[in-house]
């Protein structure tokens, strides 16, 4: 509207001076940010494609521009400005390309989805490209220790990520350590190869790092020292490190007052007594992770005790004992966060206890918890006013009656998890008071129907995610509800909501920023829903249509042709055929595709499907194609970057969901 | 002693006539000879002389009389050989002898780097051991075969401790010398010399640089040279990775340096046409998908193994690489 605007104003003062002139760069900067897709904006004259040149700041590539590296050339030379670089989508980056990156304004860049480049790429990058301040290089496999030290010459270093580089070892990372002083986040998970010697010299090199992860490393005590001394060091993470023992925790006898996060969930090794010696030697921590830990007890409350500044703990998946549960009943410090999802032993008393003293928490997760009644919730909701999530996925024995407590008293809900719960539509109409509400997972809750969804659609104007998945109650009238009154909406789950048609998916079709839609299993869906899906819905990324056995290759037409955002597919079962296929090969974006037991597909056309599609990652097949498939085929896809999948799976019969139900009851 | 001394002076008669035309081996058996009747003529002179508690006297060494008892069983030389290393030459290790208490004993300059000590009397062959020289001694007849004759023949409790002192002049090891150091036994006394004051023939042929006079030296060496493999930036390689990273950690900027023939190297793709079918990781599966990490109680076990692994196969080259060389060494004495 503004661009035709302008163009009017133009032809009417042609003989007179461009007012655009007068206009400053930033003022323009500023108005571009605005807008929500500049492409339109940079083809209205050539001043103003000059301007939108100058202004873009990240870019995200398509696929095909690395694959031939004069389209990327021509990329970066159109936007000299680029600090960030989003790799992401494009799974083959070889030297050469990493070589025509010289940019000198390129502050960072993100390699974690691309392979087939080495230390030679990364060297001329980090040459060129002087301001470079955060690289991610995860999932580097086939990154080596000369790598490393090409990442190492970049001085200027300030984030790196190197999260599952497997074969890197302590002297790739001594290179690091020694060449990037600067170094303020560094990732190492999953990084088996580095050991002791190697965390020790990043903790006597690297003094300005603020934040650590080093999960799943072999690492022990030894290195531990060597980190205590690292004066700035906020966060740490040591997430399945099982080297680090009770032993390497007490013979932590300095203090350690600059660390704010400590993340040791799955430490299988690490008891309260560990703990109690953290505790006395770390007196700052505020958040602080013992997921799938120690044995919660009285012993390791009065220990947590010490802690002056704890404002989140998460005890996920650790036996608690009532009287622990008390102790912590008796802290001082009031809590903002706590989870004790899958914790085994969480009765009413304890909960209650906890939740009566620490007034001001935000965070609640008692998933799975499911021996809490509906005491606890009431207990909850009137002493926690302040809760912003609350996750109760699985609390089975709670009434339907506490759900409209929730409602009544919680208004600052943002996240709700009622997933397998008895919540009624009474619930959903309290809950629909909470007006900030922006997810909310209603999975399994086989009780609510459209009424119910009718109030969370007039009242919860800022959803943003709504999960259905299996409440087979809700029917087109439900889902029209919402999407009239949650126009923000960006994801939605109805798989298995047998009774959905298509005018469901014309209603959600009004949701423009809709990106993920989950409607697996629901046989009434026709092509014509997923046109009207398609052609509104232009941010869509995610599209899982399983078992939609009704939705076939005219479906597939408007997708190719508006979906142009279009990522992770999955169209098993359904009445798709090669002519669909190849229509979705001309999406650039899409990564992901799964297509398992589809009658429609002949080798040859998956071939043809499979080649067209630029950016493919992830393939999942049945496992008669891997023969049927030319191997010449699936060579030319493994070198471009794609992964298959076989599966043998059997051709599943519809489960009924009350079974679901059945079983959760057995496990107590 | 006259007869003897006639006999040496036949000797050096003969070979003062025909200088050129000597051979290897006659050279070798004339200083055989030579030597042998040195010897005699020493033990018979100090026979006579009177042997007093006079550390001044040069008093000649009993044990080279007919080659006996001089302690040379193999254990006993490895274990002076072990211990006389080149520090143990210079540094006397709190020796509590006040002057006065021992004999110091000085062997001339041939005596020390003579190959043989013991000799046959009947033929003159020389030997190394003791016990070579006997078991020689039973081609000379049956009484040598006797188990009396074949007997270790034990040494006489010392009466007195014996030093001993380096001949060459102006060495701290010389009895002349302002601080003197004595030296503990005769294979002290042949090591020092050897080492100290003869060139160094033998060179390790792995590093083509380190130098040696003694051949156990050489052997030494060997065994640690080019098994490092952690490598500074600076050039200093060290035997172990935590050396290494010691070292690093001390000084500014110095890196770990990356060997040329890593096998990491190798596995990379460096060309665009390349198609390896390397193990892709699965991006969906996170912290779940890793058993081999967290379930086995110490899977860092896997890497230590390897590290000795690769040692094993370094050192069986190295174990191959000696066994061909030892005959090159041997050609060389």
């Amino acid at each position: 509207m503004f661009q035709g605007k302008m163009k009017k104003q133009k032809r009417i003062q042609e003989t007179q001076m461009n007012p655009f002139d007068f206009v400053s760069e930033e003022i323009v900067f500023a108005i571009l940010d605005c807008l929500f897709d500049r492409k339109p904006f940079s083809l209205v004259s050539k001043t103003f494609y000059a301007i939108e040149s100058r202004h873009r700041r990240t870019l995200k590539p398509f696929p095909r521009t690395t694959s031939d590296h004069h389209q990327l050339k021509r990329l970066l030379n159109r936007y000299p400005s680029v600090t960030h670089l989003d790799l992401s989508l494009c799974p083959r980056v070889t030297d050469s390309c990493l070589s025509h990156l010289s940019n000198s304004c390129l502050n960072s860049i993100d390699l974690s989805r691309s392979k087939l480049f080495t230390h030679v790429g990364l060297s001329n990058l980090v040459s060129k490209c002087a301001n470079l301040v955060d690289i991610d290089l995860s999932n580097g496999v086939h990154l080596n220790d000369t790598a490393a030290a090409a990442v190492a010459s970049c001085g200027s270093l300030e984030r790196l990520c190197l999260s599952r580089c497997k074969a890197l070892t302590d002297i790739g990372i001594g290179c690091i350590a020694v060449g990037c002083l600067k170094l303020r986040v560094l990732n190492l998970k999953w990084c088996l190869g580095v050991s002791d010697l190697g965390v020790a010299l990043i903790g006597v090199k690297c003094k300005q790092i603020r934040s650590l992860d080093l999960s799943h490393l072999l690492i022990t005590k030894k290195c531990l020292p060597s980190l205590l001394k690292l004066q700035y060091l906020e966060e740490l993470v040591l997430e399945g490190c099982c080297g680090i023992t009770d032993e390497s925790l007490v013979s932590l006898k300095q203090g350690w007052m600059s660390l704010k996060t400590l993340n040791m969930s799955y430490c299988e090794n690490v008891t309260h007594v560990g703990v109690s010696s953290l505790t006395s030697s770390a007196g700052c921590l505020q958040n602080l992770n013992l997921a799938y830990g120690p044995l919660v007890t009285l012993d390791l409350s009065e220990s947590l005790q010490k802690l002056s500044k704890l404002q989140s703990i998460r005890l996920d998946g650790c036996h608690v004992t009532c009287s622990g549960l008390k102790g912590i009943g008796n802290w001082c410090v009031s809590l903002k966060e706590l989870s004790l999802s899958k914790c085994t032993g969480v009765t009413d008393d304890g909960l209650s206890s906890i939740v009566t003293k620490h007034t001001e928490l935000k965070k609640l997760d008692i998933t799975c918890c499911r021996k809490i009644t509906r005491t606890s919730i009431a207990r909850i909701t009137k002493s926690c006013v302040s809760l912003v999530s609350l996750k109760m996925e699985s609390c089975t024995l709670v009434s339907s009656e506490a759900f409209v407590l929730i409602g009544q008293y919680c208004h600052f809900l943002q996240e709700l998890d009622l997933t397998d719960n008895d919540v009624d539509d009474e619930g959903l109409k309290s809950v629909s008071r909470c007006s900030e509400l922006s997810v909310l997972k209603l999975g399994i809750c086989l009780n609510i129907t459209d009424q119910g969804l009718i109030f969370i659609g007039n009242g919860c104007q800022k959803l943003i995610e709504l999960d259905l998945y299996r409440s087979i109650g809700v029917t087109d009238k439900g889902i029209s509800a919402v999407a009239r009154g949650c126009t923000n909406l960006e994801m939605i789950n109805i798989s298995y909501c047998e009774n959905i048609t298509d005018s469901a998916l014309i209603s959600l079709s009004k949701c423009c920023k809709l990106n993920t839609l989950e409607s697996r299993g629901c046989p009434l869906i026709t092509s014509s829903g997923i046109k009207a899906i398609a052609v509104r819905c232009k941010q869509l990324a995610k599209l899982d249509i399983k078992k939609c056995l009704n939705v076939n290759d005219s479906g597939m037409i408007p997708l190719a042709h508006f979906s142009q955002n279009l990522r992770q597919m999955n169209l098993s079962y359904s009445s798709v055929t090669d002519v669909g296929l190849l229509y979705l090969a001309s999406l650039g974006c899409l990564q992901s595709l799964t297509i398992l037991h589809v009658d429609g597909l002949t080798p040859s056309g998956l071939a043809a499907a499979l080649l067209g599609c630029g950016g493919l990652t992830k393939v999942k097949l049945q496992s008669l194609f891997r023969t049927s498939l030319p191997r010449l085929v699936l060579e030319n896809l493994e070198a471009r970057g794609c992964v298959f999948q076989w599966r043998d799976k059997v051709f599943q019969a519809e489960l009924d969901p009350k079974c679901w139900k059945l079983q959760t009851q057995d496990i107590e | 002693m006259e007869e003897k001394i006639h006999q040496l002076q036949e000797l050096v008669r003969l070979t003062a006539a025909k200088p050129q035309a000597l051979i290897q081996q006659h050279q070798q058996l004339v200083t055989a000879d030579l030597t042998s009747i040195i010897i005699q003529l020493i033990s018979t002179a100090g026979s006579l002389l009177p042997s007093v508690n006079h550390p001044a006297a040069p008093i000649p060494n009993l044990s080279f009389a007919n080659g006996v008892n001089v302690p040379d069983n193999t254990n006993m030389v490895s274990k002076v050989e072990d211990h006389s290393d080149h520090l143990d030459d210079d540094v006397d290790e709190g020796e509590n002898l006040p002057p006065g208490s021992y004999e110091i004993l000085q062997l001339e300059k041939e005596e020390i780097l003579a190959p043989h000590t013991h000799f046959c009397l009947i033929c003159g062959k020389g030997f190394k051991r003791d016990a070579n020289l006997r078991m020689h001694m039973r081609g000379h007849g049956d009484e040598y075969k006797t188990p009396a004759a074949l007997a270790k023949p034990h040494k006489e409790t010392p009466k007195l401790v014996k030093r001993y002192s380096c001949p060459y002049v102006g060495c701290k090891r010389n009895k002349n010398h302002k601080k003197f150091q004595p030296l503990k036994t005769i294979l002290c006394v042949k090591n020092h010399y050897k080492r100290s004051h003869c060139d160094k023939s033998y060179t390790c042929s792995r590093c083509n640089t380190k130098k040696f006079s003694v051949i156990a030296d050489l052997k030494t060496h060997e065994k640690h040279c080019g098994r490092d493999r952690w490598l500074c930036s600076c050039g200093t390689t060290f035997s172990r990775k935590d050396k290494l990273f010691g070292h690093i950690s001390l000084f500014q900027g110095h890196t770990p340096a990356i060997p040329f023939d890593e096998p990491n190297q190798s596995n990379t793709a460096n060309t665009d046409t390349n198609v390896q079918g390397f193990g892709f990781f699965d991006f969906s599966s996170c912290g779940s998908g890793e058993p081999s990490a967290c379930f086995s109680p110490f899977p860092r076990n896997l890497f230590e193994e390897s590290d000795s692994l690769s040692f094993l196969l370094s050192g069986s080259a190295n174990y191959m690489w000696k066994n061909g060389g030892e005959s090159s060494s041997k050609d060389l004495q």
